[in-house]
This record gives structure tokens, C-alpha cells and sequence, in this order.
């Protein structure tokens, strides 16, 4: 197993998250997984990426920095995505009983060792 | 955006919204344009159709000798622009879909948006017999009849 897969998979130890996947910024395609059945990892990845490189477009157009991380609040759970140096991006897939701040300290300790 | 079929187009203009795909064809395998987004000149789309016709033709031959049945789609990335193509059965056929994106997508974005696409024309196309094959003695009026579909003009 790669170093990103074994970190992914503590990531998803956190509870309350459903998976987490490691995605190309530049083209959303998913670069490392661990995801549950029934998230489509394929189009979260996407569509996560995307986001974020709109953010990041945003963010530096407003005279400010890079986004450090982004929290998106669903009806059903919370999406979190955190830029993992300029060409990956760490998503996690979270449900409505996860404990966003364990998950949020998680992903910033994958970014670290990744980045 | 211009289509020669109509049920073509609602599947088309969702997919343009979504994957902000700067030009796209559709065509059958033959390389006939059923379907275009972003070219000014009908010279380019004849153009760029017989090239992505060839392009998937010649992929399939590529499969072919490494003993895979078809590749689902192939991806030309250049510096600003990349090229994704694809080919997918449809009630109507065999039919290409070639698109043209920059840094406003990503390939991720193009391949996701394609399938739906892809599912979507599926669904939508009409059960009856598809038209009849050109005849080369009808080619040029069909021809002409296309472009003005395609350019409105």
C-alpha cells in the first residue's frame, strides 16, 4: 500500500467520514482513494478540483491567499477539500454524525506530510 | 450550439453548461457531423471530424493488436488546450464526441459530464430505423443541407 493510501485510510478511520480520495488539481482525476460504496468517487473528485481551483482563482483575485481549506455544509453531511500544494487536492466525503473538527485536524496532518 | 438532429440538443447544451467545453462535435463513426458547438467555419468542422473519425479508427486498431476491444476515450493534452475524444454506441449507431477544453476544465470534468452526456443521448434517441445511408449522388446536396443545419447559413 502507498504512503497516500495509508494515509487516506487513517483519514477514514475519523468517525462520522465516508471516504476520502486524493485528487490531480489540474485535471480531477483521483490520484489515491479510500472511499466508501455508494460515493462516486469519480465525479467528487471532479467536481471537488474544480471548486477548488475557482476558489483558489477567487481567493488570489481578491488580494488574499490561497484557500487553505473549504467546508461545504450539506443537507445529508459536509464535503472537505484542503489543497495539498499546487497540483493535488485532499477531499474527504463526511456524514451528518462526523466530527468535522477530528476530520478537519486529520486532513491538515495529511496535507503536511504529502505536501 | 447546432444540431442536424434535434433531440440532440438538450443533452448537448446541458453538457456544454456543465463541463464549460470550449468546442465540441458530435459525428458518427464515418465522421459525419450530427452536432457541433464553437467552430465559425464549416471548413474546420469537416476538418476536424475526418480527423477525429481517423483518430478513433486508428486507436481502435491499436486495441486491436494489444487485445483490448476498444479503447473508451483518449485524452490529447497540450499546453492551454487539451483535446478529449470518445467513441460510444448510440440506438442511432456508432457516434464520436470530440471536445475541445482549456483551464476553465479539467479532463476529470470532461470525461464526467461525457458520460452523462452519453447516457442521455441514449436515452433520448429515437427507437425508429436511423436515416438512410448518402448515396454519392446525393452527397453534395446532403452535404450542403448539414452545414447550413450546422452553421445556419
Amino acid at each position: 500500500m502507498s504512503a497516500a493510501a495509508e494515509l487516506l485510510d487513517r483519514l477514514s478511520t475519523v468517525r462520522g467520514i465516508r471516504g476520502s480520495a486524493l485528487v490531480s488539481a489540474s485535471d480531477g482525476l483521483i490520484v489515491a482513494e479510500s472511499l466508501m460504496t455508494g460515493v462516486d468517487g469519480r465525479a467528487v473528485a471532479a467536481l471537488a478540483a474544480s471548486l477548488v481551483n475557482r476558489l483558489r482563482r477567487a481567493t488570489e483575485c481578491a488580494g488574499r491567499r490561497e484557500p487553505m481549506f473549504l467546508q461545504l455544509h450539506a443537507a445529508e453531511g459536509t464535503v472537505l477539500a484542503a489543497p495539498c500544494g499546487a497540483e493535488l487536492v485532499l477531499v474527504a466525503v463526511a456524514g451528518p454524525d462526523a466530527n468535522v473538527g477530528l476530520a478537519r485536524l486529520e486532513m491538515f496532518e495529511v496535507v503536511g506530510r504529502l505536501a | 450550439m447546432r444540431a442536424i438532429e434535434p433531440w440532440v440538443k438538450a443533452p448537448l447544451e446541458r453538457f456544454l453548461g456543465e463541463s464549460s467545453a470550449r468546442l465540441t462535435l458530435l459525428m458518427t463513426s464515418s465522421g459525419q457531423v450530427v452536432a457541433q458547438h464553437g467552430f465559425t467555419r464549416s471548413v474546420d468542422v469537416m476538418t476536424a471530424a475526418a480527423l477525429g473519425a481517423a483518430i478513433v479508427a486508428s486507436t481502435q486498431e491499436i486495441a486491436r493488436l494489444v487485445g483490448e476491444p476498444k479503447f473508451l476515450s483518449l485524452v490529447h493534452q497540450g499546453s492551454s488546450q487539451h483535446v478529449f475524444l470518445s467513441g460510444f454506441e448510440t440506438p442511432r449507431g456508432r457516434w464520436i464526441g470530440l471536445v475541445v477544453f482549456d483551464g476553465e476544465s479539467t479532463v476529470g470534468l470532461v470525461q464526467l459530464f461525457f458520460d452523462r452526456l452519453v447516457a442521455e443521448l441514449v436515452a433520448a434517441a429515437p427507437r425508429e430505423a436511423p436515416a438512410q445511408r448518402v448515396l454519392p449522388e446525393n452527397f453534395e446536396r446532403e452535404l450542403n443541407a448539414s452545414l447550413r443545419a450546422l452553421f445556419g447559413r
